[in-house]
């Protein structure tokens, strides 16, 4: 049997152009730079809040254990976050559909512009608002809806004198996240094909109807994305929470009474400056929940947007 | 089902631009007309006119007169959203919803019209649809997958099947071909041929062969001059436009002789 000698596999490694290689490099370092700092975050996070985690109950404040320190700031956080995203998604949405596809071309471009400036105003200026000028006008409102709709665990009251109250700050949390859904969801409604609108009214559509064929299903991935980021603004929104809602209470799902769960930023924020020792591991640690959500939630938008990719319209 | 077109002096203005010049023709029920001519001469224009889908033009508007039977279709009263599902239409690039299912495609026009049909009056309606689209037998096995999986081809046939299934009384068909290769292309004008036993079918094509081999009837469409408004120069019988026009514009076109 004649042995051939092969030849080694040549290697076809076509040269690559510095521009090419600095590109690649600066692109890949930022991608791994973002999750440094994550990890960065993380790590902080979890080492700070070590001794929290590891400390007996009676050393917590509260005296009652880590748990059941954080669980009405969850709750807060939670339940405030959820409902300003119920009163601030649908109005998103009715005001994206709005500007690409009722308003006549002035209008909508005004309205967006106004939008957009809304997404500007520092979270600050929403305190005050929600302080001083919303608070006191939900007073009434407030005491009506106890008195009629008192059997709705929501508006259970006796409502607050303030005006303070867990529902101020979910409008003020609405309003907050509002621009940035319209911004997302308007931008989705504008690239509607065509090809598909007009599919719809070929065969018959009403402008409504051929909204709900082509533009809402083409847009979802983008409402449910638009939706989680303004849920983590509102999860983590820290300074208007802290100033309109007068937290004292702990958990109830009374959204008008002066017993308010506090939010986990707000109450950060509030309670920081008066802290030492333990208690600071203990509000780090509450962060630490806090950033598990917002991971949690962001994870699950994801998928719920890759469910259905199928059906997407981008294929 | 099936019924005539009466168009009379139509002139299609976008804004204060005509684009199109008095345009007179019958359209003839349970056949084929073919609407031929240069690019940008109106002849697509002119056929969205006939269900009213230029009107989603901003500013755009018509003069004359579009009569189906006996209704005009741009009476004071008439809804343009019932003019479409009477005139179904079919475009150049398939256009399934990619949201959907290819059952639910076929049935996105039977939900508008009937909301509450029966589930199993349903299905028949999408078989019935899908069969006389010549698509029952390769999608029968997988209906709720998404119509954008389909091919090319397949997709346009889906979307016949679509705007056949609210059973309209006439078909519009917009360079249905032009980005199908010729076995698809075959396959949806014989599906034409099929289709005319019961629906007024009027076609845009680039393709004049495609022209002659399906319609009875031929119209050409020109340009009156640069920067002028299409007219119809003349519209007759397919087989003598293709062998004896009385037009010289019409000769020049289909021989391929230009100016």
């Amino acid at each position: 049997m004649a042995s051939t000698t092969e030849a080694p596999p040549r290697k076809n490694r076509v040269p690559r152009r510095p521009g090419d290689r600095i590109f690649a490099g600066v692109s890949t370092g930022s991608g791994v730079l973002i999750l440094v700092a994550l990890a960065g975050v993380a790590v902080f996070l979890v080492t700070e809040a070590w001794p929290a985690l590891t400390a007996s109950a009676e050393e917590i404040p509260g005296g009652e254990g880590l748990v059941l320190y954080i669980w009405p700031l969850l709750f807060g956080t939670l339940i405030s976050a959820v409902l300003a995203l119920v009163i601030a998604v649908p109005l998103a949405v009715a005001i994206a559909l709005f500007i690409t596809h009722y308003a006549p071309r002035s209008i909508a471009r005004a309205l967006g512009y106004i939008i957009d400036l809304l997404a500007a105003v520092p979270s600050i200026i929403f305190g005050l608002w929600g302080m001083n000028v919303l608070a006191p006008i939900t007073v009434d409102p407030a005491s009506w809806l106890s008195e009629h709709l008192g059997w709705i665990p929501f508006f259970a009251g006796p409502p607050s004198s303030t005006g303070r109250t867990m529902f101020v700050a979910i409008l003020v949390l609405a309003v907050m996240v509002l621009p940035i859904i319209t911004a997302v969801v308007r931008e989705a409604f504008m690239q509607t094909p065509q090809l598909h609108q007009e599919a719809a009214l070929a065969i018959g559509a009403t402008r409504w109807e051929m909204i709900r064929m082509a533009a809402l299903p083409f847009g979802r991935s983008s409402i449910i994305g638009a939706s989680m980021l303004g849920l983590g603004r509102a999860l983590g929104e820290t300074m208007a929470v802290a100033m309109v809602l007068s937290a004292s209470g702990g958990v109830s799902l009374n959204l008008i009474s002066s017993d308010n769960p506090p939010t986990i930023a707000a109450n950060i924020a509030l309670q920081f400056p008066e802290s030492s020792g333990i208690a600071i591991n203990t509000l780090i640690a509450s962060g630490l929940v806090l950033f598990a959500i917002t991971l949690a939630v962001n994870m699950i938008a994801r998928a719920v947007i890759n469910r259905r990719k199928d059906f997407d319209g981008a294929n | 089902m099936a019924k005539r077109i009466e168009v009379k002096d139509l002139d299609i203005y976008y804004d204060k631009f005509l684009a199109v010049q008095g345009v007179s023709m019958t359209i003839q029920p349970r056949s084929v007309t073919a609407l031929i001519g240069p690019s940008g001469c109106g002849k697509s224009t002119f056929l969205r006119t006939l269900n009213r889908m230029h009107e989603l033009v901003p500013n755009a508007r018509v003069e004359g007169s579009v009569v189906m039977d006996d209704d005009d279709l741009y009476g004071p009263n008439v809804d343009p959203v019932n003019v479409r599902r009477q005139i179904g239409m079919v475009f150049q690039r398939a256009n399934p919803f990619p949201t959907m299912s290819i059952y639910d495609n076929v049935a996105a026009g039977l939900k508008l019209n009937n909301k509450r049909l029966k589930k199993s009056d349903m299905d028949g309606l999408v078989e019935r649809s899908l069969k006389s689209a010549n698509l029952w037998e390769e999608v029968k096995d997988r209906l709720h997958k998404p119509g954008s999986g389909l091919s090319g081809g397949q997709q346009q046939r889906l979307c016949i099947a679509r705007a056949i299934a609210v059973q309209p009384e006439v078909l519009l068909m917009d360079e249905p071909c032009s980005a199908l290769d010729p076995i698809s292309t075959q396959a949806i004008e014989d599906l034409m041929l099929e289709l005319k036993e019961n629906y007024t079918i009027v076609i845009v094509t680039h393709n004049m062969q495609q022209a002659a081999r399906v319609s009875d009837t031929t119209g050409f469409f020109n340009l009156q001059g640069v920067g002028k408004p299409g007219e119809l120069v003349e519209i007759d019988e397919t087989t003598k436009i293709f062998s004896t026009p009385s037009q010289k514009a019409t000769e020049d076109y289909i021989s391929g002789r230009f100016g």
